[in-house]
């Protein structure tokens, strides 16, 4: 095969690739515009013929969607901050601080890894049934406060901090608090911005534990509430996908705009793993 | 490496100004709906939609409550009222299915209302459809109060029956399955009847119109493989061996409001608010379609006992302005409204007297049906009986099961479902303990 | 001493949160999976009987539970290799070196992974679509009748396997992608004036230097798939004829539709097990091969 035709190739079939993977998204956006039944003729439509918002209009001023928006924000904002204070703080004293039961302990937290969060959903539906905390926001933000992942995370980046660094600030007297907000974390920053990336789009994302946390409408994130839509408005295809493009542009978006820190985030909880 | 710095004070400070605001964004998430005078209403599906247009005048009447309405999409009503009891989040009022209702007692989620009704000048039983009523009653006493019935019967398409030399609509079983192959030709993608498989209000219907109850000792076992079930289960499974209904769950049906205008189905068997749906689908075809009775083995049959209640659960805070909407939902005037917004059937006999519903000859098959239903057993398992019934239907309609192992393999599921009420039955502490 | 203090003083928040929330109810969940708890105990403890391993009995004698099984295991022994398959060619094309707009490509090819499981299911529920769909008008353009995608009961799980590789094929696409960058450039500079083939580099070179991250994709990726719940809820509601019903959606209608949070209970555990053996077993084949 000559170089020339080797090039062709690899680009046809990367072009090829990058259109399957991308149609659907773009498809979702240009439905999202047509009026209410165009999408339901052949051949499928490509383009609205006469472009209109009406469908975003039905979703935030009947279906509730600014509502969810909201919720979704305020959810995966809450988690982030809380899950990204407490996983440094956790991740910082496994690798850098020495106690007793250390090893043991991070062992532990190892081991959770390998249970499926969906075990424990019953006994936490009831406990949070007692606690009378259902249906509340809390339900789905305090389970979330901190991961073994993010610790596990934090604790790989933070053994590169040079224990010197630590030792010296010591000697001069500082507190072991100050250490951490006036050293560590500045050091931690760049894992900070990774892991408070994978933490948002993961809240973002969630559906089966909000699914069944929270049971009124009112605490609906996006995904129930579409989940909700796609089940009664099944035959409404245009306003379904008005209902996606609202659900997937901000966490695109965020992607987008945060690309490097995501995919390195990627390599280091997985390759280092 | 970067020297460390100022950037982390004010981390720090800005994640305590972030927990600060979390704290009371998640209290406020603990503590919604706490205002003193807002009734919580939960609605079934559509209802929810004409029940907001209703409600201006009550407010207007009740200038101290304000209603709030949530909807449930049909398909997930149930398990959402389940969720809010387990979570001890429900509603004040909520439209309830009357077959759920002896659920919902047993778990002593809804309150009483007999003693409201004797002290009511609004709400009188006698008014209401007795069969429809007493679904409501559980162990002699009453939890809900009927807000529109329903029962599913026949949608047809006069035309395409009479051009099929059909003048008048089934009868019974025989006269029917005889439509049915005269109107099928399913390699034209036509046929007799659209039953969705996913859907076991048609089955429940068709066993309903048998002598045997589908369960049996007090609602301690399955009764699936009585004479009766297994002919009305060989019936339905019949209809699409034949070839006279395709196999097909009501998403993959899509829209069959316009596909019945289109003539691919010649019957629909489906229930009340269809026929606002069908006017307002197929303006044009006003005259082709008619509604009917259901036809019975032998002669004309009966119904289920269907339709929708109103109740008060037991945690509301508000009982009393709850009841103020009951009665208001139950004035005769408020139901015919509700039917001209929705075409939702009014429980009382009084609202059919007046109004559109007087003249409307698409109305007249429903209430006829409604003097002839029977209600499902009653027994807190039955919407997941129920279900099993319809997954284990669905196999012996697409040839995985025959007729008799399906009714075997149906007891099998509802005799498991069942085992716990059995033994809250026979152990009479236990039982002490239950509602 | 100090020292200790302050490291529990870091440690209590996440401890606390991991220990309340996670394991404290995985320790329940074991308890709760030998009882009957049911919507009867909820509203009455007193109708919570100990039942041992009445759950798990019950469950090996359903057919329900073995056909959701079933499911799960064909979407997982399907899914899995296909998933991987295509990252990898997707990884190695990016990687070569003829490639102009490296960063768009990876960018395009990545962006479904960000994107939400229950919105884009949403979207190919309407590709799928049997008379309006993309794919069907696609393959009518060649000659092939239209399938019913999601309404044939052998075809939805196909249809379902189809849209979790579209979904997740960018996320280890970028994990080989490192891989690949690791491989030193000399030894296919070796390799080529010895006079092998592409082929021939690919499978004596590129694939033993990639054994540890292809062994570690496929663990994280069976143990991914395993779970596979929002998928079919939002696309087939577990139908046609229950084909698409996982061990996971079994779990969920146990406990949050029917509140037979007992069994629940229990599906939840064999489940545990099982990801748990296939992962261990998989580790040591991995670390057999490795050694050979």
């Amino acid at each position: 095969m000559s170089p020339r035709m080797a090039k062709a190739l690899v680009h046809g079939l990367l072009i090829g690739g990058a259109l399957v993977a991308i149609f659907p998204l773009l498809w979702m956006l240009a439905v999202s515009f047509m009026r209410p039944g165009e999408a339901g003729s052949l051949p499928p439509p490509l383009w609205p013929a006469h472009p209109t918002w009406n469908n975003y209009e039905v979703l935030f001023l009947r279906a509730g969607v600014g509502h969810y928006l909201f919720n979704s924000f305020a959810i995966a904002t809450a988690i982030t901050v809380l899950s990204l204070a407490f996983n440094l703080m956790a991740g910082y004293a496994f690798a850098k601080l020495r106690f007793a039961g250390r090893e043991r302990l991070f062992q532990l937290m190892l081991g959770m890894l390998v249970i499926p969060a969906q075990v424990a959903m019953m006994p936490l539906f009831l406990m949070l049934k007692y606690l009378h905390l259902v249906n509340s926001y809390a339900a789905v933000i305090m389970p979330a406060m901190a991961t073994a992942f993010g610790v596990f995370l934090v604790r790989q980046y933070a053994r590169g901090i040079p224990d010197e660094l630590l030792e010296a600030a010591r000697i001069d007297g500082a507190s072991e608090w100050r250490i951490f907000a006036r050293i560590v974390l500045p050091l931690l920053k760049p894992i900070m911005v990774t892991l408070a990336i994978f933490t948002f789009l993961t809240a973002w994302n969630d559906f089966m534990w909000p699914l069944i946390a929270l049971t009124g409408q009112e605490h609906y994130t996006l995904p129930l509430g579409l989940a909700s839509l796609a089940r009664e408005h099944a035959q409404d295809s245009e306003l379904m996908m008005a209902g996606s493009v609202v659900t997937v542009v901000p966490v695109l978006a965020l992607f987008l705009a945060m690309q490097r820190y995501y995919i390195e985030g990627l390599l280091m909880g997985s390759v280092k793993g | 490496m970067p020297e460390p710095s100022r950037p982390g004070s004010t981390v720090t400070n800005r994640t305590v100004r972030c927990l600060r605001v979390l704290a009371v964004l998640l209290l406020a998430g603990c503590s919604s709906s706490n205002d003193s005078r807002t009734l919580t209403f939960w609605t079934i599906g559509r209802e929810g939609e004409a029940v907001v247009k209703l409600l201006p005048e009550f407010e207007r009447e009740h200038p101290d409550i304000h209603v709030k309405v949530q909807q449930m999409p049909l398909s997930a009503a149930h398990q959402k009222l389940l969720t809010a009891f387990a979570g001890d989040s429900t509603p004040d009022l909520s439209q309830l299915g009357n077959t759920w209702l002896p659920e919902f007692v047993a778990l002593r989620a809804i309150d009483p209302l007999q003693r409201r009704v004797d002290a009511s000048t609004i709400v009188k039983p006698d008014d209401y459809f007795a069969h429809i009523w007493s679904t409501n009653l559980v162990d002699g006493e009453l939890y809900g109060i009927p807000w529109y019935v329903d029962t599913r019967l026949l949608f047809y398409r006069r035309d395409l029956l009479k051009a099929a030399g059909f003048d008048t609509p089934p009868q019974d079983w025989a006269q029917w399955r005889q439509m049915l192959a005269a109107l099928s030709h399913p390699d034209r993608g036509i046929y007799g009847i659209l039953l969705p498989t996913n859907e076991y209000e048609q089955l429940m219907s068709l066993a309903l119109q048998q002598p045997e109850s589908m369960l049996r000792d007090g609602g301690r076992y399955g009764n699936f493989r009585s004479e009766g079930f297994k002919r009305a289960l060989a019936f339905y499974v019949d209809t699409f061996h034949q070839r006279q209904a395709p196999a097909i769950t009501a998403v993959e049906a899509g829209n069959p409001w316009e596909e019945f205008g289109r003539g691919v189905y010649a019957f629909y068997f489906s229930g009340p608010w269809n026929i606002g749906e069908f006017r307002q689908r197929l303006p044009a075809d006003e005259g082709e379609w008619a509604t009917a009775p259901l036809p019975g083995p032998d002669s004309a049959g009966v119904g289920a006992a269907g339709g929708s209640s109103l109740v008060v659960f037991r945690h509301s805070k508000h009982k009393d302005d709850a009841w103020a909407l009951i009665e208001y939902l139950s004035r005769p005037d408020v139901q015919q409204r509700f039917y001209d917004l929705l075409g939702d059937m009014p429980a009382r006999r009084s609202a059919w007297d007046g109004g559109s519903l007087r003249t409307d000859p698409k109305v007249q098959a429903f209430r006829e049906q409604l003097e002839h239903v029977r209600a499902t057993p009653s027994v807190p398992e039955w919407e997941q009986i129920v279900n099993e019934m319809q997954l284990v239907a669905a196999q012996a309609v697409a040839g995985e099961l025959t007729v008799d192992q399906a009714a075997e393999e149906m007891d099998r599921r509802a005799d498991r479902i069942l085992e716990k009420r059995r033994w809250i039955l026979d152990h009479p502490r236990a039982a002490k303990a239950a509602p | 001493m100090n020292r200790q203090h302050a490291a529990w003083w870091f440690l209590t928040p996440a401890l606390l949160v991991l220990g309340i929330f996670f394991l404290l109810p995985v320790i329940a969940a074991l308890g709760l999976s030998l009882t009957d708890y049911d919507l009867y105990a909820l509203a009455d403890i007193r109708h919570l009987r100990f039942v041992a391993l009445g759950n798990y009995w019950d469950l090996l004698h359903q057919r329900k539970f073995w056909s959701a099984l079933g499911h799960t295991f064909y979407f997982v022994l399907v899914g899995v290799p296909l998933s991987i398959a295509v990252s990898l060619c997707a990884a190695l094309l990016l990687n070569s070196p003829l490639v102009r707009f490296k960063t768009f490509f990876r960018t395009a090819l990545f962006a479904p992974v960000v994107t939400t499981v229950v919105a884009v299911a949403v979207v190919w529920r309407y590709i799928f679509n049997t008379k309006y769909g993309w794919l069907n008008y696609v393959l009518g353009l060649v000659g092939i009748h239209p399938v019913d995608w999601l309404g044939d009961p052998h075809w939805a799980m196909p249809s379902i396997i189809l849209f979790a590789v579209w979904k997740n094929f960018g996320y280890n696409m970028i994990i080989f992608l490192a891989g690949l960058q690791a491989i030193p450039r000399d030894l296919y500079e070796a390799a080529r004036i010895d006079g092998a083939s592409a082929w021939q580099q690919f499978r004596h070179i590129t694939l033993p230097m990639l054994g540890p991250t292809l062994l570690m994709v496929a663990i994280l990726t069976v143990s991914g798939y395993f779970q596979l719940f929002a998928e079919p809820y939002v696309m087939t509601e577990g139908g046609p004829l229950q084909s698409t019903t996982s061990v996971l959606y079994l779990m969920y209608n146990e406990g949050f539709k029917w509140w037979n949070f007992g069994s629940a209970s229990a599906v939840a555990f064999l489940l545990f097990v099982i990801m748990f053996v296939v992962t261990a077993l998989m580790l040591r084949i991995g670390r057999r091969g490795e050694a050979a």
